[in-house]
């Protein structure tokens, strides 16, 4: 049977370096299917979070040979197996051990956006009407797996580290899946202004790209949410009648 | 002495799936503290594979639907050993709990007129499946989630639970640790729902995560609660088969809904040729009728690909066993044969069944939009579960509930597709209104040190031997006994066979040791899991040898027909006052008049 090397990441917050790991391989084996190998028979104690195993959880995110995937959802034939396959943590979040990264910051995030907030029900049985094509555009968004590749590519919390400004592509993706759902009376606008940073993102794609639901994040939710920013509070007429009313 | 961080709550919930957060959310509406506990992180419980929907009786698309056509379909779904009250309650608020998720932000797909759609799933007479393409789960986990943030519950992820603690006969709390730093943590709690899903990972071919170790049905039996039914395990008729390592991954019944044909390699629709005496009535007797049925034809009966799950499952074993299977043993599921019949085909499938075409294309190169798919049975479900009061939801043990799927009595013999995703929601609320309940009404239970002691010392034990056996070697022997000896279809001899092999394994598992330290440590977290496993694999065995008869899910080789004996009798288990694990026959509980007259109506 064929094998193959994995550079894999082994240590913790303190620090780490990388074991290679020389690993039989079958047809159609993923990442994680080499990664659960080494550990049932090499490294027992190997950390690595996972759970569906067929891309719908986003648990088992990874930089594999440099770029952020789902282990599960990587195959070992679209690898050169020739050279080692690097496999790390994704380098945006504190490392807890191994390949597993405390993404609790992310959790936190979500908690501080407005929730969902409903207009009163007002079809005759008590509930809504809506149209599928207005519910197609925030489906797309609700698609997020939460995977967090996403944050883990964006240079402003990878590079800048500006984590207390800025929500990053996945909290875009979720307040865009909000402002933009049919029902919806909220008002974020001013919350993204000010303390989420969305005037941070200056729509490098990077997020679109690696996102493995395909969500076009910069274009669909992102763009679109600064263009409503910007009409709400840069719009000279609407920015005169706010000083007359004596909000900023 | 064990060092431990002490939590209190009034409602300790055990599990954050679709069940655990709706108990959560309606326990904390009531008022009491709420904590809850999982293993993994928020949002990525098993609710999250979910594809088809969530059965509910909205007749939105076919109004001829109401909650007693789905009692009825549920009940003949399940054989009649359902508990007949729980169906009832679950039919009759299946779309109140489904009405709450849209107002808690959920987008489901929808009719023209801009309601709720619902498509077609084996064994519900009309289109009853609420539903958001193939990611019906994603949507109801992460609006369950986002709403309950803003409920002021306690979240502990990655945390697992040990062991239940009791004072005197009542629940008192629970004991475990957090996976990232293996600290361990003490619960004290008045109620504590169990929510910890099923035990797939009991076999080796399965549609379930790392989680379904069998956890809340272990910790309940290991209380002195009752199991019931554990000898039904839902094979899900279409899991992947090819390539390897993708063996068992699901593939959503919502491609036979929308279409999908089951074919032989000789291209034969084999499941026209064995259609069961009690649905012959209402499955269609040629290709034709079964397609309309899909396109939404109200005069049409629908296809025999729409039967239950444990009959859809044994067809294709039959066929492969025959020699009749496709080229890795399962056979054809095909559904780009709709292009004979609509323009745009390709576009349709991939609007419909997105996840599954981009699971087939990444994982297996194959295009389901022009070819056709090769699937098996993989274990998916367990009907079996705790005993529970079907109102309350509360085990034989004070103050212990049970909701979702570690619980028994809503599916009887064998489950419909759409069912759990409701149950999740019906009786995940119900434990939570009844858990808060009993919170209310009783003052905090004390917690005995003793026993939390003796849990932290058993938990660290495997990093102080020596024997040279890991935990996974253990894990791997037990799934493939349980899969060749205990699988879909059982006999006497290899059940016994099953029966003298768990105690040797009990004995390995005692003697199993773990290398590194306790955080976050794969080896040792599955060396804890095991003993979870060992449980339910018992119990499953135990109750699998006692019925001898064939019955929904279970189907015994050995007595191939269903025995009237059996019609109205459960499996129970307990664990004797010797630790042994008890088996016992007792009888189902009446179906109250009102309820047979509706079951023989809908007939």
């Amino acid at each position: 049977m064929a094998t193959a090397t994995f550079r894999v990441w082994r240590g913790d917050a303190q620090g780490g370096k990388f074991q290679d790991f020389v690993t039989e391989v079958a047809p159609g084996m993923v990442v994680l299917d080499a990664i659960h190998e080494i550990q049932a028979r090499q490294a027992n104690d190997l950390a690595v979070r996972w759970n569906c195993k067929a891309g719908k959880c986003g648990s088992c995110s990874a930089e594999i040979n440099g770029m952020p995937k789902l282990m599960c959802m990587t195959r070992l034939s679209q690898l050169p197996l020739e050279k080692p396959v690097t496999v790390e943590p994704m380098r945006s979040f504190p490392l807890i051990k191994d390949l597993v990264t405390d993404v609790s910051w992310n959790f936190r995030v979500k908690e501080q956006i407005k929730p969902f907030r409903p207009r009163k029900p007002d079809a005759p049985d008590g509930t809504w009407r809506m149209d599928q094509k207005d519910v197609d555009r925030v489906q797309e968004f609700r698609k997020c797996i939460e995977c967090f590749l996403c944050q883990d590519v964006c240079h402003v919390l990878r590079n800048h580290h500006l984590h207390d400004q800025f929500i990053g592509p996945r909290f875009f993706v979720y307040t865009a899946a909000l402002e933009m759902h049919p029902l919806d009376m909220e008002d974020r606008l001013k919350d993204l202004r000010k303390t989420q940073g969305i005037g941070f993102c200056n729509i490098t794609k990077c997020c679109t790209k690696v996102c493995p639901e395909s969500i076009h994040i910069t274009d669909n939710a992102i763009i679109p949410l600064k263009e409503r920013v910007v009409d709400q509070f840069y719009d000279p007429l609407k920015k005169l009648f706010r000083v007359f009313q004596g909000d900023q | 002495m064990a060092e431990y961080e002490t939590h209190q709550y009034d409602v300790l919930v055990i599990g954050a799936g679709g069940a655990g957060l709706r108990a959560a959310i309606e326990a904390s509406a009531a008022g009491v503290s709420v904590g809850v506990v999982t293993k993994s992180l928020l949002g990525k419980a098993h609710t999250v594979m979910a594809e088809g929907g969530i059965a509910a009786a909205l007749a939105n698309v076919d109004d001829r639907d109401n909650w007693k056509v789905h009692f009825a379909d549920t009940m003949r779904g399940g054989q009649y050993l359902n508990n007949p009250r729980m169906a009832q309650l679950h039919a009759q608020e299946a779309p109140a709990r489904v009405r709450e998720l849209e107002a808690w932000g959920a987008l489901f797909d929808r009719t023209r007129d801009g309601r709720i759609l619902q498509r077609n799933f084996g064994g519900h007479k009309y289109p009853r499946l609420a539903h958001v393409g193939d990611r019906t789960g994603l949507e109801m986990i992460r609006t369950l989630q986002d709403h309950g943030i803003h409920q002021g519950i306690d979240v502990h992820m990655e945390c697992t639970i040990l062991t239940l603690l009791k004072d005197g006969d009542r629940i008192a709390g629970a004991f475990g640790y957090d996976r990232e730093r293996g600290r361990f943590k003490l619960f004290q709690a008045k109620a504590v729902v169990l929510a910890t899903g099923g035990i797939g990972r009991a076999y080796r071919i399965t549609s379930n995560s790392w989680e379904y170790t069998g956890d809340g049905l272990a910790l309940a039996y290991h209380a002195g609660a009752t199991l019931m039914d554990m000898e039904f395990v839902q094979f899900h008729p279409t899991g992947m088969v090819w390539p390897p390592s993708v063996r068992g991954i699901l593939v959503t019944e919502g491609v036979r809904g929308e279409g999908g044909i089951l074919l032989n390699k000789d291209k034969r629709r084999f499941m026209f040729d064995d259609i069961p005496p009690l649905y012959k009535d209402q499955t269609a007797d040629n290709p034709e009728e079964g397609w309309r049925y899909t396109q939404g034809d109200k005069n049409a009966r629908r296809p025999p690909e729409l039967l239950t799950r444990d009959h859809v499952a044994r067809c294709i074993v039959r066929e492969v066993r025959e020699g009749r299977g496709s080229p890795h043993g399962g056979v054809f599921l095909d559904i780009s044969w709709i292009r004979e019949k609509l323009p745009n085909a390709a576009e349709h499938i991939k609007k419909k069944l997105p996840s599954m075409y981009h699971q087939f294309k990444q994982l297996a190169d194959i295009d389901i939009t022009q070819e056709p798919m090769e699937v098996g049975p993989t274990v998916h479900y367990v009907m079996g579960g705790v005993r529970v009061d079907a109102d309350t939801q509360m085990s034989d043990v004070p103050g212990l509930f049970a909701a979702g799927e570690c619980a028994a009595g809503l599916h009887g013999a064998n489950r419909l597709g759409g069912n759990s995703l409701s149950d999740l929601l019906v009786f995940g609320k119900r434990a939570g209104e009844y858990a808060a309940c009993f919170a209310k009404e009783h003052s905090a239970a004390s917690v005995n040190p003793d026993e939390v002691e003796a849990a932290a010392r058993q938990a660290l034990e495997p990093f102080g031997r020596d024997s040279g056996e890991g935990p996974f070697q253990v894990q791997q022997d037990l799934q493939n006994m349980m899969q060749d000896w205990v699988g879909i279809v059982r006999r006497e001899e290899e059940l016994e066979k099953a029966l003298r092999q768990i105690p040797i394994l009990w004995e390995r598992w005692r003697k199993v040791s773990v290398s590194g330290n306790r955080e976050y440590n794969p080896g040792w977290h599955t060396a804890l899991d095991l003993r979870n496993l060992l449980t339910v694999s018992e119990a499953i065995t135990r109750a699998a040898l006692e019925r001898k008869e064939s019955r929904g899910a279970h189907f015994r080789d050995d007595y191939p027909a269903k025995d009237e004996s059996f019609a109205k009798v459960h499996m129970t288990i307990r664990k004797g006052p010797d630790g042994e694990m008890r088996v016992s026959r007792e009888a189902a509980p009446e179906i109250p008049a009102d309820l047979q007259q509706i079951i023989e109506e809908m007939k």
